[in-house]
């Protein structure tokens, strides 16, 4: 009750704040040379109010106050204290608070990492954030307010949808958010600088930071909710092209396309037209998915509010930030005239170039893929879904030409590049096409695009792993990354080509097999868990002789009534073994379903890998200054 | 003549252009392909023909009609008005049960038998997928 309150009243205080920062910075902004001290002060009791409202509705959760609305929509007596905490940004309200939270973190950092910066650009930076903050603010408490009273106070909760108790969940929100309203700090910061025309080279280098900071935390939260979707929705696969997936990878792609971008601007001072046009884009894409997941248009489990006029408001907002992006962006911007004529076709800056373009044709695909049913349903009301195969005829063809650009521009120089000396690349590319070629030669399916794809793959691996010896510590960061993608495809490819699986209806005892393996029920054990009960099966995998013992659970969780699968996988290097029990129909039988993974575990390094060289990226800079 | 810049852009634009006009091409083209569309039973029988094509079935399970057998699940999808024979070999997900709603994605063998290759398992007990809902409330 007391913590509602708190939380509640707080929040509308973090609000008013917003006028003397906006007070603060039109008055700074026309006198004096430095900045005001108050701007920073003022910040940061935003933040410490927006802060103490968030704990106000996470200690709401951990005590079970159920006089809270959103706490007796999430939460449960029974549910432990870690999954209670992680409640609070498991739903729709919670999770914008959250963004608020970040939102205000994240002015305030800028506040004080920007001192060398011009004065009118870090307030101009400062009155846009504040924008965004107001927008969210006024969301927040008008129609989606965390605090809300229920009267009577009942006596438990509904409790949390068991699938999203687990631990990569619960930290999956906050990470990607990091990702996303970065994006927010990236997207006023270009739209002051515009406005500023102090788009440049120092500003290049500073906005860069922000820019690898929200892609790292992106990229980790992608990852996070594909490894939870790999092990708890029990299909064994990892990404599934559904619109809430989607719609997380869509702003990772643009974000990619600006990280490359800023670097060219960074070095050549052009491109500048592109940075605006994609720092817009991200941001923008960020808001959609916030929107799109949290509005109820996508049916899929990330659907917890469904509510039009939720929708409605973040749709009018985002077109408003729009509008005004775009009109900054048609009167103040210049484009740059140095030196913009002179691109030869040889240079480090076009492959990233040709890059770019395929990220831009990527990036269409998945949101044709994503809009086009909710579009043809609101007009001809006709039900459709686009599955995987469009994804993956559209995409995977042109993966080729873009991983033979990935391993070609780094050997490049700026500006103008020969040919000469660059035989090893066609060696190596004929080696890779050859080892290829062996791999895939035993599979039936598509052969010819398979060894060219593989190939390609392995041409980016071993290019990259030449330069680790050739160049050493110059340029690491983009190798890592660089020779993490390629590893990411490989496995992907890999884990796609030689997975198998043994599906079969089962009862305690029995056995089933195929050519490869043989799958054994030996018993099925009943625990009572404290807030679900627990049938645990094990089944005995005969492969080669070698027996694995694999243990799947099933789980009735008492509040809400839900079923749950829980797979059991045994992770080596080479293979994951995974295998998950579903029940049928209230009969002795059960649905088994086993499945041979190999590489998975590499998907996940191989992500890490891609992170790290944007870690490096993010403090290297910083060690050299 | 022209310069050898203008030249250079002219073609640039160009193969900018081809490029715009290819993809666009390509994804119309796989989108064609590719759409899985939402029936009902009753839908089914106003079909004029059956095609080779994808499509996903959506209904209510008939009660009594869920059938067991070692590799395979047979069962009824209906909306009340028509209904449909389903077969199925795979995973069954597990709030799959009789008097629920569900979504079977597969093949039509004829008006009445239905090849599933795949049961959507996205929802909790009191949830209802939309499709399911809207092709429930329109009979």
């Amino acid at each position: 009750m007391i913590y509602s309150s708190i939380g509640y009243y707080s929040l509308i205080l973090g609000l008013v704040i917003s006028f003397p920062v906006f007070f603060f910075s039109i008055k700074n902004f026309r006198n004096e040379e430095v900045l005001d001290y108050k701007i920073i002060t003022f910040s940061f009791i935003q933040l410490f109010l927006v802060v103490i409202s968030f704990f106000g509705l996470v200690f709401s959760f951990v005590y079970s106050d159920f006089s809270n609305e959103t706490v007796f929509n999430n939460s449960h007596t029974t549910k432990p204290l870690f999954y209670k905490i992680s409640g609070t940004w498991g739903n729709h309200e919670g999770s914008l608070l959250l963004w608020l939270v970040v939102l205000t973190l994240f002015i305030f950092l800028f506040l004080i990492r920007s001192k060398g910066l011009l004065k009118k650009y870090r307030i101009l930076t400062v009155l846009f954030q504040q924008i965004i903050i107001i927008g969210f603010f006024v969301f927040l408490i008008k129609s989606s307010s965390p605090f809300n009273y229920i009267f009577p106070i009942p006596s438990e909760g509904l409790g949390l949808n068991p699938i999203l108790q687990d631990p990569a969940l619960a930290i999956h929100p906050p990470i990607l958010y990091l990702g996303y309203v970065g994006s927010s700090i990236i997207f006023s910061s270009v739209l002051a600088a515009t406005t500023l025309n102090y788009i440049s080279k120092n500003w290049a280098t500073h906005i860069k930071s922000w820019v690898l900071a929200s892609w790292i935390f992106l990229t980790l939260g992608i990852m996070l909710g594909s490894i939870w979707a790999y092990y708890e929705l029990g299909w064994g696969g990892f990404w599934f092209w559904d619109p809430v997936e989607n719609v997380s990878l869509m702003p990772w792609l643009v974000l990619t396309t600006l990280l490359h971008c800023i670097l060219i601007l960074e070095k050549r001072s052009i491109l500048s037209s592109w940075v605006i046009i994609l720092s817009i884009t991200t941001f923008t894409l960020s808001m959609c998915g916030t929107f799109l997941v949290r509005s109820g248009i996508l049916n899929s489990i990330h659907t917890f509010a469904n509510d039009p006029e939720r929708g409605l408001f973040i749709l009018t907002f985002l077109f408003i930030l729009i509008l005004i992006s775009l009109f900054i962006f048609l009167v103040f911007h210049k484009s740059d005239n140095q030196n913009s004529s002179s691109f030869f076709f040889f240079s480090k800056e076009t492959s990233i170039l040709i890059n770019n373009w395929f990220m831009m044709y990527f990036l269409s695909v998945v949101l044709i893929g994503t809009v086009y049913p909710i579009f043809l349903d609101v007009i001809t009301s006709q039900k459709i879904s686009i599955g995987p195969p469009f994804y993956h005829k559209l995409i995977i063809p042109f993966l080729i030409p873009f991983l033979i650009f990935m391993a070609i521009g780094p050997q490049l120089k700026w500006i103008k590049s020969g040919l000469e000396g660059k035989v090893y690349l066609a060696v190596i590319f004929i080696i890779s096409l050859l080892i290829s070629f062996f791999i895939v030669k035993n599979t039936n399916t598509n052969f010819l695009v398979n060894t060219i794809l593989i190939g390609s793959a392995f041409f980016l691996f071993f290019t990259t792993i030449r330069d680790f010896f050739l160049k050493k510590l110059k340029g690491i960061q983009q190798n890592i990354a660089h020779f993490g993608f390629s590893l990411l495809i490989l496995s992907i490819l890999f884990n796609n080509i030689f997975s198998s699986e043994l599906i079969a209806n089962l009862k305690v005892g029995e056995s089933t097999k195929n050519d490869r393996f043989e799958i054994i029920f030996n018993k099925l054990e009943k625990f009572e868990e404290k807030n679900y009960i627990l049938f645990k099966g094990n089944f005995s995998i005969i492969e080669n002789e070698i027996e694995d013992r694999l243990e799947p659970e099933l789980r009735i969780y008492n509040q809400p009534n839900i079923i749950t699968s829980e797979a059991d996988i045994k992770t080596s290097l080479l293979t994951d073994k995974f295998i998950t029990m579903n029940i049928v129909h209230n009969e002795e039988y059960f649905n088994i379903r086993y499945q041979v993974k190999p590489f998975m575990i590499w998907i996940w390094i191989s992500i890490l890998l891609i992170s790290l060289g944007g870690l490096i990226s993010l403090f290297k800079k910083k060690y050299e200054k | 003549m022209y310069g050898r810049k203008v030249k250079l852009r002219f073609l640039f634009i160009i193969l900018v252009l081809i490029s715009l006009i290819l993809s666009v091409f390509l994804v119309l083209k796989s989108l064609e392909e590719n759409v899985v569309y939402f029936k009902s039973p009753s839908d089914i029988q106003l079909l004029s023909e059956v095609k080779n094509k994808k499509i996903r079935v959506g209904g209510m399970v008939k009660e009594k009609s869920i059938q067991i057998k070692s590799n395979k699940v047979n069962f009824v999808i209906t909306d009340f008005k028509n209904e449909i024979n389903v077969t199925y070999s795979g995973v069954v997900p597990n709030l799959f049960s009789e008097g629920k709603g569900v979504v079977a994605e597969g093949y039509l063998k004829d008006k009445s038998f239905f090849e599933a290759s795949k049961i959507l398992a996205k929802h909790d007990e009191n949830y209802m997928p939309p499709e399911v809902k809207a092709a429930l409330e329109s009979k």
